[in-house]
């Protein structure tokens, strides 16, 4: 029990139904994970293997009256599963904040970039707007935002994916949450953007002593971010591990053909040590 | 001769401003000459933003340029009569990334995949689907997906669909346009090796246009680099584009994430 103390979020025996016509139907089983202070957790699995379920079921945001989420969910021990949906509101954003893949979807069109971080802010803190306009515009220069006094005053689709995204990530940094969950949050950008994203993502993480939930079918991104990494294969966690020894040496059959399978470029650079 | 032959192309967007007396125009291609050869893949890398589809349209006969031409089969695409324009078609065809809304979600599967030789095959109904069959059986689906709606797909195999309804004609030139980035990349691996596989058996040119360095060089014979709207250089391999130094293709470089985290490169 010594180490899931030391956890800031543990999930244990997460299980997840959804209601169907012939009956309940399993989404997620046996998911098991923790994640410390400051550590990245990478996720990883193919389409439809239960990854965003996962996530969605700690910020219990699926839906209620169709899905039964078993198995206990704690935030520095705090229950999370079954909390009602005021106490949520409290936690999302400010404990646990949710990084999208499409962050044109995550912003509301009609307001602008400005109106949208301050009413993040100062719907957790008692900051007054002059404040919160202050304090967005620091977590903007602190992420090498340029010029982020422009930036406020824009609306979403004036902005690249890249820069949303990345506005994204400073809006759920200025909180200082203990853990930001980033689901694919570099699929839809080109490759330079996925660097400044994964870059940002790693100065947060190191300022801030923030854990990240880093969920992703790229095995590139998880090898670059990830500290340990957990396998998911129709619902159910077929490997987790630290992230050399899963490289080095995967036992699952699944994790073995998810390595195998992917394109790789062997140039000097980058030797290929794990041709299987 | 080249099956494609891209002359000179120029085209630049219009924005017209509120208020302002002057539009605005926007570059997004500029001289870019380039050919395909019967056979061959020819892969086109840059950000987005750098003119790649718009590049892809103009192929596609889609947009017209402002200036060039684009010879496809030695007849010119935009100032071919409308016989040959209809020929041409034939042999050009188009995946695009996003599988969902390439297609129309009240046709089944087999309606999808049997318009185009609707449009172009005098078959008997019977025929038809024997067709539509042999061409699922390609992209290994099967007889039992005939009758399925868009939405009772995942998103790799609606794109599998979609790669059977172009190769239905059994086409010169698939346009790719950005083609397998939205998948995971066990379904992405399998794309590219079933795209292998057809440009094998049927001869097939592709366009492959990404912005994913290692799937275009799993594909492609030749690579070229698009960057605001010019074409850079045509890379013949591997080795001369990672010996390239210049700077554009110098950033691409940087940004590779590494293959095993003892290689982690990212963060210098």
């Amino acid at each position: 029990m010594e180490s899931s103390k030391r956890n800031i979020l543990n999930v244990k025996d997460l299980h997840v139904e959804v209601k169907t016509k012939d009956g309940m139907s399993t989404l997620v089983k046996d998911i098991n994970f923790g994640i410390e202070k400051g550590k990245i957790l990478g996720l990883v699995g193919e389409s439809g293997s239960g990854k965003t379920v996962t996530s969605m079921s700690i910020l219990q945001l699926l839906d209620q009256k169709n899905m039964e989420v078993q198995g206990s969910i704690t935030l520095q021990d705090r229950e999370l599963n079954g909390l009602g949906n005021k106490e949520m509101r409290g936690i999302r954003g400010k404990e646990i904040a949710f990084i999208m893949q499409n962050p044109m979807n995550a912003f509301t069109p009609v307001f602008t970039i400005g109106y949208q971080f301050v009413e993040t802010i100062r719907s957790h803190t008692s900051l007054n707007k002059k404040q919160a306009i202050e304090l967005a515009i620091d977590v903007m220069k602190s992420v090498n935002l340029p010029e982020p006094e422009k930036l406020l005053k824009k609306y979403p689709f004036q902005l690249s994916g890249g820069m949303l995204q990345r506005v994204m990530i400073a809006m759920s940094a200025c909180l200082h949450p203990s853990v930001i969950i980033a689901d694919e949050p570099t699929t839809a950008l080109d490759l330079h953007n996925q660097l400044l994203v994964l870059r940002l993502l790693d100065k947060i993480r190191s300022e801030y002593g923030t854990s990240i939930l880093l969920i992703s079918h790229d095995l590139g991104v998880i090898s670059e971010m990830a500290d340990d990494v957990i396998v998911m294969q129709h619902g159910r966690i077929v490997e987790a591990g630290n992230v050399f020894e899963l490289f080095d040496n995967p036992h699952h059959d699944y994790t073995k053909k998810l390595l195998r399978t992917r394109p790789t470029l062997d140039y000097e650079h980058q030797p290929i040590t794990h041709v299987l | 001769m080249s099956l494609l032959q891209v002359n000179r192309v120029n085209h630049s967007y219009n924005s017209k401003r509120f208020f302002k007396w002057k539009d605005q125009m926007n570059k997004a291609l500029s001289d870019i000459s380039f050919s395909i050869e019967e056979g061959k893949c020819v892969g086109l890398l840059g950000t987005s933003g750098a003119g790649k589809s718009t590049l892809g349209k103009v192929i596609l006969g889609i947009q017209r340029p402002q200036q060039g031409q684009i010879l496809f089969q030695g007849h010119d695409i935009y100032n071919a009569d409308k016989r040959t324009r209809q020929m041409l078609r034939r042999d050009l065809q188009v995946v695009f990334q996003d599988s969902y809304s390439a297609v129309n979600p009240r046709m089944t599967a087999e309606r999808i995949i049997s318009e185009p030789l609707e449009n172009y095959e005098k078959l008997t109904v019977g025929e038809r689907r024997k067709t539509v069959i042999s061409l699922l059986e390609r992209v290994d689906l099967s007889e039992k997906d005939l009758k399925k709606y868009p939405h009772q797909f995942s998103g790799g195999q609606l794109q599998r669909i979609n790669i059977a309804r172009a190769i239905s004609l059994k086409p010169k030139l698939i346009v790719l346009d950005e083609s397998v980035s939205s998948v995971d990349m066990v379904t992405q691996s399998l794309i590219l090796d079933l795209l292998k596989g057809l440009k094998e058996d049927f001869g097939l040119s592709y366009l492959f246009i990404t912005h994913d360095i290692k799937a275009a060089f799993s594909i492609s014979d030749t690579i070229g680099v698009l960057e605001k709207g010019e074409l850079i250089q045509m890379y013949d391999s591997k080795d001369q584009f990672f010996s390239s130094k210049h700077p554009v293709v110098m950033q691409m470089k940087d940004s590779i994430l590494a293959e095993h985290p003892r290689f982690r490169s990212i963060f210098n």
